[in-house]
């Protein structure tokens, strides 16, 4: 795909430029990390099953990355170019709008993916972390919990009708899944019907399906959180090539 | 071939508004065409069918022998565009989106001269919201021509332009022609199409009024100059009337206008106020231009 390259290469300079994003992505995962790392630290405790707070909490952040970069990073992005006219000189040249959704997604996996490194390069420099899965199950099940957060990004973008509301509804949706999801309070804390609720959160799945592969159990014990995924994932490509707009 | 663009009884329409309302014209090789016209007259839904970017409710579009519509890919490799209204990533910086932009055709110049020519080398590093409005003209003007290409579109091209820069951009697009390419180009200024254009098409609410040069729009509106000076006193009318060529005289306070044709027009208006010993100063001829061309054929005055 001409121009796609180039696109890509200009999307991630912005991205990096852009000081919310990039904080949000990159630095404030670690914040998190020292933060909750100095109260609790990384000793095995019977509370998280013999992990230590930190061993938990690092998935779970992970989670709270790819929630961050699908749904805030990607819904005001693609909102506001077409708001300000970006899309609309995009659409005056041969580039496919396959090519922007592309770079899209490209750029954003690789920043999820560098937040969640450093993120796992500090915890395992001061707080020793423990890994017990498998990278590859683990690289897969990011893979696919990204994928569908973005093409839920997509899809608020799409159909919103200026970036202000996409904003508003992408923090509408992340939020509640932030706190209720374990990305940040482990669900240990929540009382028994929150927990119920928090059942329909995406991002619920995402935490459970990484910290478990993180932990060493089988993609088996996790089909219900991959087909759920894999559902979100295939129903918004379809809302998002169907409903997508320059203007 | 001969042409550039035919269009063939376009029509869209916009809920209640007939934006535009079944035009015909063509645009040939080589020159530069202009659309002028009021707000709201249509101008920015016709060039925008034309490149493609907005589907006619009725009518056929040619552009260089392709289908806007079916073969719209194809038809961006060779056209270079100016809306009237778009926007750049904030953070980009000016050589990024020239660079990029040259990733997206097959062809595509060298982008250092091009900066050059516009006056934009300076500002090669600057982000895209850091530049002033006529910058950001000039970038999406090298934007649109970073493809080579066969067929210029220019939508406003000198709206929120200081006139030096006017100036600069009136020069650029004689360029952009003289390398033999086609210009469409539209405009508020009559005075712009004027000097501009070779041939001009005056909208007014979605239709085409007139289509010719500029000469010979002005010269079919029955050419009448006017010659306007203040005089101190009051004066015998007559006198005026009776000069060869004059149709009507007009006071205004201190101000007379002359209106009338032919070549001895002003001599003639200075010879009576000579003979009939009025002094008079600030003596003027103003011929008439597209503005009176569009006055007469619309009843209106393009601004305001
Ligand atoms: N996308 C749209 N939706 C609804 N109405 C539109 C749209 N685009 C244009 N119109 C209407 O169509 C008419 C023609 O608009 P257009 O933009 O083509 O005029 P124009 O000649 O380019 O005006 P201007 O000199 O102000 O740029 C206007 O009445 C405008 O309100
Ligand atoms: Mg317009």
């Amino acid at each position: 795909m001409r121009g796609l390259r180039k696109l890509t290469w200009v999307e991630a300079k912005l991205f990096l430029r852009e000081p919310a994003a990039a904080f949000f992505t990159l630095l404030f995962p670690l914040v998190m990390l020292f933060i909750f790392g100095s109260i609790y630290g990384n000793e095995p405790t019977d509370y998280f099953d013999g992990h230590g707070a930190v061993d938990v909490s690092v998935p779970a952040y992970i989670a709270m990355i790819i929630a961050t970069v699908g749904l805030l990073s990607i819904t005001i992005n693609i909102a506001v170019y077409r708001e300000n006219g970006v899309l609309r000189r995009y659409r005056a040249t041969p580039l496919r709008p396959q090519a922007i959704l592309a770079a899209s997604v490209l750029v954003n996996l690789v920043m999820t993916f560098l937040g969640g490194l450093l993120l796992i390069l500090a915890a395992r420099a001061v707080y020793g972390l423990h890994f017990e899965g498998n990278a590859v199950g683990v690289l897969l099940a990011f893979l696919l919990s990204a994928l569908s957060f973005f093409a839920l990004g997509f899809v608020i973008a799409s159909v919103s009708p200026t970036a202000r509301v996409a904003q508003v509804l992408g923090m509408v949706l992340f939020y509640p899944m932030l706190f209720l999801s374990g990305a940040t309070i482990p669900w240990q804390e929540l009382p028994e019907w929150l927990r119920r609720f928090s059942e329909f959160l995406p991002l619920t799945h995402v935490v459970t399906l990484l910290q478990g592969l993180w932990f060493g159990e089988p993609f088996g014990d996790h089909l219900k959180e991959v087909a759920v995924l894999l559902g979100v994932l295939v129903v918004g490509v379809l809302i998002t090539v169907e409903t997508f707009r320059w203007e | 071939m001969e042409t550039a663009i035919v269009v063939e009884g376009l029509r869209k329409v916009y809920g209640e508004v007939v934006a535009v309302d079944g035009i015909s014209f063509e645009v040939r090789r080589g020159e530069i065409f202009g659309m002028v016209g009021p707000n709201g007259a249509g101008k920015t839904t016709t060039i925008e069918c034309i490149e493609g970017l907005r589907r006619p409710d009725e009518g056929t579009v040619t552009t260089l022998g392709l289908d806007p519509q079916r073969d719209g890919y194809e038809l961006r490799e060779r056209i270079g565009v100016q809306l009237q209204e778009s926007a750049l990533p904030n953070r980009i910086k000016v050589w990024e989106a020239v660079d990029m932009f040259a990733s997206f055709y097959r062809r595509s110049v060298d982008w250092k001269p091009l900066l050059e020519r516009l006056g934009l080398a300076e500002k090669r590093n600057t982000d895209f919201a850091k530049l002033s409005g006529g910058q950001k003209q000039r970038l999406f003007i090298a934007l649109a021509l970073i493809n080579d290409p066969e067929l210029v579109f220019l939508d406003e091209l000198t709206t929120g332009l200081d006139p030096q820069a006017r100036r600069a951009m009136w020069q650029l697009v004689f360029d952009i022609r003289e390398q033999g390419k086609t210009v469409f180009l539209t405009t508020h200024f009559m005075e712009e199409a004027e000097r501009l254009c070779d041939r001009v098409a005056i909208v007014d609410d979605g239709r085409i009024v007139a289509l010719d040069s500029p000469e010979k729009l002005v010269r079919s509106l029955g050419a009448e100059k006017r010659v306007v000076f203040s005089v101190e006193r009051a004066f015998d009318e007559a006198a005026l009337r009776a000069v060869p060529g004059v149709t009507k005289v007009e006071r205004n306070g201190e101000r007379v206008t002359v209106y009338g044709t032919g070549d001895r027009l002003v001599g003639g208006v200075v010879n009576a106020l000579e003979t009939g010993g009025v002094p008079f100063r600030d003596l003027r001829t103003e011929q008439p231009t597209l503005e009176d061309v569009f006055l007469a054929l619309t009843g209106k005055q393009i601004r305001g």
